[in-house]
Formats: C-alpha cells, structure tokens, sequence
C-alpha cells in the first residue's frame, strides 16, 4: 500500500511544544467545558444506583437477583467477564504493541490503560458482591487463618483470584510509571499550588534527567515484558471457571484462546467507543486519527473472525463428539428459550461486523462507531449465552428451569456502567488523557528540534 | 521558579513508602495475635452463671459421672444440660437452706429453667455430634479440658476449625480406650502413638476431613 493512502498517525506542523500544550491545556488550560459537568453528573447519577443496588444487596443477600438452582451464575459472572475482557485491549496497546514497536498506539494507550484499569474494577466487583459475604473477601487469599486451611488450589476460581489481582496490580503500576514524565510536565505548567503540589507528589521528582529516563525506559519495558503473558493468561484463567467444570457448551478446550480473542474483540470495541467521542470533544483528531480508527477497526475484525470460529467449532464439535448432552445443549441454545439471544449474537459478533471489510466503512467514523457499539452488545450477549444456556437445561431435566434477572440485576449491570464512566470522566479532567513525552517522541526530528 | 517542596520531602518519601511496608506488616501480625489471643477465642475465661456451678466440686471431688447430669452425650448430638429436676435430685436433701442455691429451688417452684451462660458453642453452619465423637473413644476432657479443675466453667479450647482439623487429620494421638471416655482424670499413656494407632484401627476410626463431613 502506497504511503499517501495511509493517514498519518499524527498531523503534520507539531513541535515538540505545540504536542504539550495541546494535550496538557486539557487540563490546565481551557475552563472545564460543560459536557464534562452533564456526563459527570449523569455518571455519578448512574453510580449512586450502582451504590443503593449494592447496599440492598449486603442488606438481604444474593436474593435478590435472579440467580438460582439450576443457573447459579447469572449477570455476576456475565458482567465480571464481560468487563475484564474489555479490559484486555488496553493491555494488549500498552505491552504487545509497544513490544512490537507499533507507533500508533501511543496516542490511544494511555486513555486505554485508564480503561483496563476502570473495567477491571467494574469486573472485580461482581465475584465480590456474587460471594454474598464480601467482607470476608480474603478468605480467598492463602494466609495462615483459623480453618486450619488453604484455599482450593485445583479450582479455577481460586486461580482467578490470582489472575485477576496480579492484572489490576500490573495494569495500575504500567499506567501509573508511564504516566510520571508527563505528570512532571504537568507540575511544570500548573499555576495554581494545589495543583502543583498533587502532580508534583505524583510525579515523584521526577526531573527529566538522563537517568531518570534510563529507568523509565527500563521499568516501562519490564513492566511491558510482565503485562504481555497476562493478555493471554487472565483470560485463559476465566475461560477456565467454565471448560474446568464438566457442564456441557463448557467443558471445551477451545475455551481459552476463543475467550482471549473474544477479550480483545470486545476491549478494541471499547476503545473505539471512547476515543471517538473523546476525539471530537477535545478536538484531538491530530493526534487520534483515521489511522488509528482504521487500525482499531482491522484489530476488531480479526479477533471477531477469531471469535466466530469460536462459534462454528462449537457447534461442530457438538455433533462431532456424538454426546447426547452436548447436542442438546447447541440446539437448545439455537431453538431453545433464549434463541433470540443467541441469534442477535450471532448478528452483531460475526455477520454485521463483516462490513469492516470495506475501506468505505472503515474511513466513516459515525460507521466505526455504531460497529463499536454492536460489538460491545454482541460480546455482552456471549456471556450470557455461554452461562445461562449451558446451566439451564444441563443433564438432569427435572431441575431445569429458566433464568430471569430482576431489576437488581440491572441496576447492578448499569451501576457498574457508572462507575466506570465516572472513574473515566475524572481521568479526563485531571491526568493527560493522551501520552505527552511519547507524542512528542513522535514529532519529526526537523520541526521538533525548537525548544520550549 | 521556586522549589514546591522542601528538601526534606525526599526523606519523607522514602520514610514513607518504606514505613507504610513495615506497618502492613505490623498490622498482620497485629491482627494474627488478637485472632489467637483469648480476647477474642475467650479460651480460658470463666463465665459468671445464674448459681456459680463448680465442675471441680461435682465431677473431681465428689466424682459424679458426666453422664448423670449430661445424659443424652451418647445418643444425641447435643450432650444436654440437666433441668432443675436433677439439681434436686441431691439439692432436695442437702444444703437445703443454702442461700447460694436459693435460685435452684426457686426454679423448681416456678417451673421456670435456670438460664445458664453457654460456655461452648459452636456456630450454626457446623454440624457436631458428640455421640460418635464419644463412642469411637474421644474423652470429654480432650475437648473440653481439665473439667475436673474447674471451680468455674471455661471453655478449653478456641473450637475454631483449625482445632477441629487437628484431630481429624490426626485422630491417633488423641483417641483412648472406651472405658476411659468419661474418666476426668485420664492421662494419655507414654505409648499413645503404639495405642492410638491400636485403637484406631479396632473402633474403625476414619480420618474425616471433606468439607460436608460438618458443614452439610
């Protein structure tokens, strides 16, 4: 492909300069636009459901969803999955991408980390809330306690609890070192004291020198060395609390890469859906540009055929296997009770996604961004499917029975919604949304050469 | 432009992410103490009761066997607590006009129980049966201490599932022969283990540890 086809990954006529007062002005600059104060508002409105769903929940217990014998799992364990899979894009941008040397992602992976980070919160809500006595969280922790004994270490779900704190742990510490450079800057340009005291604490005296940079190069590499197996491996550990049990549309060892490529699927779709508003509200199409969005866009597009595969051999491997269990279990979820869901699915992860194929839709943001949402709807309805279709008609009939959430289902689901999006908005305010010292890294050698 | 922070801050930085490590770790250990401590397992205490009972008096000096007052230890889970009805038994013709049974006897007038202070309990969620405990040869004292000594009863031991466990995982170093379960003042013979494994093997003692062998 020709070079003048391809947009370039930032705009021309940028100095060093320009590149920092552009993205840290969102800051410090402009007076806070008042879109910022609606979707504040409006997100911690959300939140505060989010808060009263929970305190009913301590109050009366699990209960009060929808779960029951035989589906014991329920938006809990959809929304935790769906969740830490959305959070994986930001992962795979920030390690895999920087290992790989791919300069486009440098201006989406600081807001994408933000989102790993913010998701996986959202995600480890739902195992905590789902335990009914979440106070006694550490219970899942080895420690040498009174029982006398140690989690169980042959069940997956002890080896989530591993796979999930190293990722938030790591995911945190990735975006916090990448962000001290620019967080000095910050100190540097701030007026007023208040600011300057809390990005200069946060900076870490940070001054720039040649040392300084040495060891952010070394602890961004290493830390990228140790973020990169975990794209794969707390996604493969997830699929593990289903292909572990023996429940038929579970007990399969495509489980782990389908749900990694599901993970990155849907976690690309959420970038997609943040950074294009985010773009346009900040006037950021520079250094966002159609080069990322069309990046983004064949990212989707091969993970969802990864996905889609997923599905085919599913159902292949259902006839193929000849068990009676399995069968019943892909045709009840293609004609059973909840086929409506299955098959919206199937439209929004494989067939609508196909028009990504053409460059026409890939070059149009409103397209890109209505795909993104269809994406994120098609792996929300995964996860269900996956959960309640297997658990709702397994191998003893007289338990079967059918899975309704209630309205504290939804309120949770949403809820965690707005903590997100809250946690998003305050990053917007007050952290560089996009990397500034590596944008500048990105500037051409000639024009950057002015100093500040 | 101005320095925004004293030189000093560097210490305090270094101070404090090293501080806030030791104090983590303090505070583990704090709280690993206060688990054990009797405190919090009340091991040890003994608890003030409506009529100030003495197991040493009864079952040590006078020996009346645990099964006179606790009479359903080898049929039922629960090992029971006499009614008044026992007290009187004996009260009925000694100490008579003693003040400090007076509110025997007036529990025994009304009808009304003695409200004794539960010294051992167990949460709800354990399930617990004292008749197999006694019947494949675990003495009273092995859980519930020196009761022969007791002036007031305390609880012996924490009852917190790593105790449990250390007998079902053991069972052998605490097992002794049959005639000797209600015995207050057994001690476990030099050869426990040569015995204990003995005895084991004759009352077919299994090493029950799956989780549903209590929480069912």
């Amino acid at each position: 492909m020709s070079a003048s086809h391809t947009p370039p990954i930032i705009e021309p006529g940028y100095t060093f300069a320009s590149v920092s007062d552009k993205i840290s002005s969102i800051i410090l600059g402009r007076r806070t636009p008042r879109w910022w104060w609606l979707g504040l508002a409006v997100s911690i409105s959300i939140l505060m459901v989010f808060n009263l769903a929970v305190t009913y929940l301590l109050a009366r217990g699990v209960g009060i969803w929808g779960i029951n014998i035989p589906v014991g799992w329920g938006f809990a364990i959809i929304n935790f999955v769906w969740w830490i899979g959305i959070g994986h894009a930001g992962t795979l941008i920030s390690a895999i991408l920087l290992l790989l040397r791919q300069k486009w992602r440098t201006s989406i992976n600081r807001f994408a980390e933000a989102m790993t980070i913010f998701a996986v919160a959202c995600a480890g809500a739902f195992p905590l809330l789902h335990m009914g006595r979440p106070w006694l969280f550490y219970w899942l922790m080895p420690y040498p306690n009174t029982m006398g004994t140690w989690p169980q270490f042959r069940s997956p779900l002890v080896w989530d609890v591993f796979a999930v704190s190293t990722y938030a742990t790591v995911s945190l510490m990735f975006w916090f070192v990448g962000m001290v450079p620019d967080l000095a800057t910050l100190r540097d340009r701030a007026k007023n004291r208040l600011a300057q005291v809390v990005y200069g604490f946060l900076a870490m005296g940070w001054r720039g020198s040649a040392v300084h940079w040495h060891r952010y190069e070394t602890a961004s590499l290493l830390l990228a060395g140790l973020a990169t197996p975990l794209v794969v491996s707390v996604h493969t550990v997830v699929s593990f609390d289903f292909a572990i049990g023996i429940e038929a549309g579970w007990h399969a060892t495509i489980f782990p890469p389908y749900f990694v490529a599901g993970a990155i699927y849907s976690g690309f779709a959420m970038v997609m859906t943040l950074s294009i508003p985010l773009r346009k509200l900040y006037q950021l199409e520079d250094f966002i540009t159609m080069r990322h969005l069309d990046n983004m866009a064949k990212v989707m597009l091969a993970t969802g055929l990864i996905v889609a595969y997923g599905y085919m051999m599913e159902t292949f491997m259902a006839f193929y296997s000849g068990d009676t269990y399995e069968k019943f279990m892909i045709l009840n979820r293609m004609t059973g009770p909840y086929r409506n869901f299955y098959w919206t699915l199937i439209l929004c992860n494989v067939l609508l996604p196909q028009v990504l194929w053409l460059r026409r839709v890939r070059s149009s943001v409103p397209m890109l961004f209505v795909m993104s949402l269809v994406v994120n709807t098609g792996m929300w309805l995964e996860r269900f499917i996956i959960v309640v279709t297997s658990l709702h008609r397994d191998f003893l009939p007289s338990s079967w029975g059918m899975y309704y959430p209630t309205r504290w289902d939804w309120a949770t689901y949403l809820g965690t919604l707005g903590l997100f999006f809250t946690l998003m908005f305050l990053f917007l305010r007050f952290l560089p949304v996009i990397a500034i010292a590596e944008m500048r890294g990105l500037v051409p050698a000639g024009s950057g050469g002015k100093k500040e | 432009m101005a320095q925004i922070f004293h030189r000093s801050t560097n210490t305090v930085a270094r101070v404090s992410i090293y501080g806030s490590l030791v104090a983590l770790l303090a505070l583990s250990f704090a709280l690993y103490g206060l688990s054990a401590s009797p405190y919090y397992t009340d091991v040890n205490q003994p608890k003030d009761q409506p009529v100030p009972f003495s197991h040493r008096h009864h079952a040590g000096e006078l020996g009346i066997d645990c099964r006179y007052c606790h009479t359903s230890v080898e049929e039922s889970s629960f090992a029971g607590i006499p009614p008044t009805q026992t007290c009187m038994t004996c009260h009925s013709q000694i100490w008579t006009n003693s003040a400090m049974l007076e509110p025997v006897r007036a529990s025994y007038r009304s009808g009304r129980s003695l409200e004794w202070i539960r010294v051992n309990a167990l949460p709800d969620f354990v399930y617990f049966n004292h008749s197999i405990h006694v019947h494949k040869g675990i003495g009273c004292t092995t859980c519930h201490g020196p009761i022969a000594e007791m002036p007031l009863t305390w609880k012996a031991n924490t009852l917190q599932m790593s105790w449990c466990l250390g007998c079902h995982r053991a069972p052998e170093k605490f097992v002794r022969p049959r005639d000797q379960v209600f015995n207050p003042n057994y001690q476990p013979p030099a050869d426990q283990a040569v015995l204990g494994a003995q005895l084991v093997k004759e009352y077919q003692i299994q090493s029950l540890t799956n989780c549903s062998t209590c929480h069912r």
